[in-house]
């Protein structure tokens, strides 16, 4: 059928040529090792061990797990509308700077109330800093990934500037606001567990794990069931026929933006709600970026993403633990191992396409024949 | 003129895009020392065949021979080891370079600058007072006027050792004065011994400079004159296709109600140039004005000024009896849908459909906020479905799966799916761009059906197109534009091959004429 040529059945683009891609990311990464005098087979059972091994362990990576699949969202929902926001860093701390007014300014009041608050302060922040860049491109056609970047130093200068200014601890030294009052929290899973019966051991995990899987799912209904979905898939694949179909490109950048940037800012739910209980200068920790390369590897779809930040989770618990268990492995080449995942799944996602498809295109000739 | 020696000779030359012949069976041949012209509307296959020649695409069959010789090119670098050289209508400059950093990129001959640039200063100096050059050889090209610009790559080419030169569009960007320049240039390098290939739809340049002159049609070659024995009429004709096969039958109409009007509307183009001037028309129901004109003289800005997605920069555009569009005014698509208007875009795939969205998506398209594809914002899957299964069985849409990307089918199929989308909701007035651009033959006999069938319905219709054929099949009256203007309006009954000709090609060359004067 000539209808499928030079093309991919569904599973060996979104299954096999991720698997591919994180297989030579991990033998990269095992030559390394082997290269340090380790042995690379059990680094990789020290990482799986640790991630998913026990059940602390586990609370840790899906709390990992939570802060990218807010960050890959946000990525993929501005890249669906065609840009490439590569601002969730900047939106997800003012999200949490916004967070944080949000829980001072109401006080303690109920936990439901503080919750709700938080939620809408974190989502204004981070969607009112995405709007700037995506106005700038809308009507002056500044390239938003160009201001986006731009953005996040400005955020991480604001941060700063609230941290050792007006939002610092009263008497502290360290960059950081005083405690959130008793109600601004969300609960651990374990205690949601406790109360339904089941034991589960303490860990970060908490509540906002289901938060940011409503978001994933709401994201995909957004996206596929909804007309303002449809026009801004759209307006990301073919501007002049949106422009045809009487769909303003500008709103749509704008619009789509602002989303993208709620959902980064919400990443804060999990890091300063969920587990700090304050606003640190430095909580997002570059998972911004990281949303990225869960976006890509998750082929832009949210149960894809799910399933990458799930990765992303376990690679950054299992690599602490990794650390911890070889001293020669060190902090720095569990980033450069992270690092690598991100450069195979994302920088270089096509490298394996090519060759996959001729061998497929072959495969098929020989059944024709 | 020596015509046992050819510079370049094509036999049998095929290249397909999927199920498309782009270059069909193309037997070309350029005698060496002559200007060669090739002629032909957009879209006839023009592009192709010089890329091929230029070694940027490979023939899927057939031969290229380059004075006599077999040749097959793997790159343009290939191409200009053989002495054919090519300048671009887009040029192939770097801006902040100087005109001699250009002409030496590529072929340095050593890795110290100075050094290669001391070298080719001598070279390129002999070389312009052969061919009367005056370039300023060390100031950045952005500084520089466009024909200034394009003499810039005549030269690289020539410094490169092109013996071939093949010019595409090359008066596309140019000033009246600076394609004298340019004929003037084109002359000399004649007399100098090279060959030139010249590439344009504009007739009145191939009488001014070729010797003779190959038409391309749809892929083929469908004439091959002396420039002195023929005219621009000719060419036109041969150009667009002149059978005329009129297929339906018209019901007679009664004068009609004017549906649409525009009076006196001006607009500007995406670069800011005026690009309808004053332009005046009327569309009446139970009829079909069809616009001809060589591509590119308006037609496009007029279609999207009617159609909500360009703003007027004077007079006045009432449809239904309402002004929809003015200097101050303008409506958008979706309410001009909502009024009765539909629209069938003139690039399909650039404006008229998401490409890589399924048929089911696109058949939404422009309508995706009337009631029966959405409530209370929510897609409605199923009636969409429903509708596009519907589409595709009225318009015997093949292959029969609306899931499929709407780029996998054909142009003809892709192009039924889209009328059948626009025709759906009993429009006033349909506004067609290119009604069978890109179609199969078979279904371009439907598509005029259809037309035919909602003008005896009492429906206006406009239709643009640069096929000469289709508008004689299908009109009532077909108004002609050249360079913005309304140059003609004539009863289909009226009209004829030679006339409409003579509309386009000779009033555009009156046009010339005038510009100059000034």
């Amino acid at each position: 059928m000539s209808v499928a040529d030079n093309k991919l059945p569904w599973w060996a683009d979104s299954i096999l040529l991720p698997v591919l891609n994180l297989l030579a990311a991990f033998l990269v990464s095992g030559l390394v090792i082997w290269g340090l005098g380790e042995d690379p087979y059990i680094a990789l059972s020290y990482i799986v061990e640790g991630a998913f091994g026990f059940e602390e362990g586990i609370s840790y990576t899906f709390y990992y797990a939570t802060n990218f699949v807010f960050t890959g969202l946000a990525v993929s929902l501005a890249f669906h509308a065609g840009h490439f926001n590569i601002g969730g860093e900047g939106q997800a701390m003012l999200g949490g700077l916004g967070l944080t007014l949000a829980v001072f300014m109401i006080g303690d009041v109920s936990p439901l109330l503080s919750v709700f608050f938080a939620i809408v302060g974190a989502a204004l922040f981070g969607a009112a800093w995405a709007y700037i860049p995506a106005y700038l491109q809308a009507k002056r056609g500044s390239h938003i990934v160009i201001t986006t970047i731009m953005f996040n130093f400005i955020a991480s200068a604001l941060l700063a500037y609230f941290l050792v200014g007006p939002l610092q601890r009263p008497g502290g030294q360290m960059p950081e606001s005083a405690d959130f009052p008793e109600s601004a929290s969300l609960m651990g899973i374990h205690e949601l567990l406790a109360a339904v019966g089941i034991s589960f051991e303490e860990g970060p995990m908490n509540v906002s794990l289901l938060i940011a899987l409503a978001c994933a799912v709401g994201v995909w209904f957004l996206l596929w069931r909804t007309r303002f979905g449809y026009e801004l898939r759209v307006v990301g694949q073919n501007p002049n026929a949106a422009r045809f179909g009487g769909i303003s490109v500008s709103r749509m950048t704008i619009v789509a933006m602002m989303i993208s940037g709620a959902l980064a800012g919400m990443m804060g739910l999990n890091e300063l709600l969920g587990e700090q209980h304050r606003l640190l200068g430095n909580f997002t920790l570059g998972y911004g970026f990281v949303g990225i390369a869960v976006a890509f590897m998750g082929r832009n779809h949210p149960v894809g993403i799910v399933l990458a930040a799930l990765l992303f989770g376990a690679l950054y618990q299992g690599g602490a633990e990794l650390a911890f268990e070889m001293p020669t492995i060190t902090r720095d080449l569990i980033v450069m191992i992270q690092g690598l995942v991100i450069l195979f799944a994302g920088a270089m996602e096509h490298m394996f396409r090519k060759p996959v498809t001729m061998l497929f295109a072959r495969f098929a000739e020989r059944k024709a024949v | 003129m020596n015509t046992s020696a050819l510079a370049i000779e094509t036999r049998g030359l095929c290249k397909r895009f999927g199920d498309v012949r782009a270059n069909d069976e193309i037997n070309l041949q350029v005698s060496s020392g002559t200007v060669h012209g090739i002629v032909g509307e957009n879209g006839a296959g023009k592009s192709t065949l010089l890329k091929m020649l230029f070694g940027f695409y490979e023939p899927n069959t057939g031969d290229i021979l380059v004075n006599g010789e077999h040749v097959s090119f793997m790159s343009p670098a290939d191409a200009m080891a053989r002495g054919v050289g090519m300048v671009h209508q887009h040029f192939m400059l770097v801006e902040p370079f100087t005109v001699l950093e250009n002409i030496i990129l590529g072929a340095e001959g050593s890795k110290n600058l100075e050094e290669s640039k001391g070298r080719a200063r001598e070279a390129l100096l002999e070389l312009e007072e052969k061919f009367g050059f005056d370039l300023p050889l060390d100031e950045p090209v952005e500084n520089l006027a466009v024909g200034v610009r394009q003499r810039a790559e005549i030269l690289k080419a020539l410094y490169k050792g092109a013996e071939i030169l093949i010019l595409d569009e090359p008066t596309a960007v140019l000033t009246p004065q600076e394609c004298e320049q340019l004929f003037a240039l084109v002359k000399l390098l004649k007399e100098q011994g090279k060959t030139v290939l010249f590439v344009t739809h504009k007739l009145h340049e191939i009488m001014a400079v070729t010797d003779e002159v190959t038409v391309i049609r749809a892929g083929k070659i469908v004439a091959l004159r002396k420039t002195s024995e023929t005219s621009s009429e000719e060419l036109a004709e041969l150009m667009v296709g002149a059978k005329v096969v009129r297929a339906v039958a018209r019901e007679k109409h009664a004068d009609d109600a004017a549906r649409l009007i525009l009076e006196n509307i001006s607009c500007e183009n995406n670069q800011g140039q005026r690009a309808l001037k004053n332009v005046s028309l009327e569309v009446r129901d139970g009829e079909v004005l069809g616009i001809a004109g060589v591509a590119g003289n308006g037609q496009t800005e007029l279609l999207e000024s009617i159609t909500g997605l360009r703003s007027l920069s004077g007079g006045s555009i009432r449809f239904c009896g309402a002004e929809v569009s003015s200097q101050s005014k303008m409506t958008d698509a979706i309410t001009l849908r909502r009024m009765g208007m539909a629209h069938v875009a003139e690039d399909r795939l650039k404006t008229g459909v998401v490409e890589s969205m399924p048929a089911t998506e696109n058949i939404i398209l422009g309508y995706q906020r009337e009631p029966d594809f959405v409530s209370r914002g929510i897609l409605k899957l199923k009636d969409i479905a429903a509708k596009a299964a519907e589409y595709f069985e009225s318009q015997d849409v093949r292959p029969r799966n609306p899931n499929l990307n709407i780029g996998s089918f054909s142009g003809g199929n892709q192009q039924k799916i889209v009328i059948a989308r626009e025709i759906a909701r009993d429009p006033q007035l349909m506004v067609i761009g290119q009604p069978t651009r890109g179609v199969d033959i078979g279904a371009v006999t439907k598509i005029h059906d259809q037309i035919t069938e909602l003008r005896n319905a009492g429906k206006a219709l406009l239709v643009v197109s640069a096929d000469l054929d289709e508008l004689l099949a299908i009109s009532d009256r077909i108004a002609v534009m050249c360079e913005g203007e309304i140059t003609g309006m004539l009863a289909v009954e009226d009209a004829d091959e030679q006339t409409l000709g003579l509309m386009m090609a000779g009033q555009s060359q009156a046009m010339h004429t005038a510009v100059e004067a000034n």
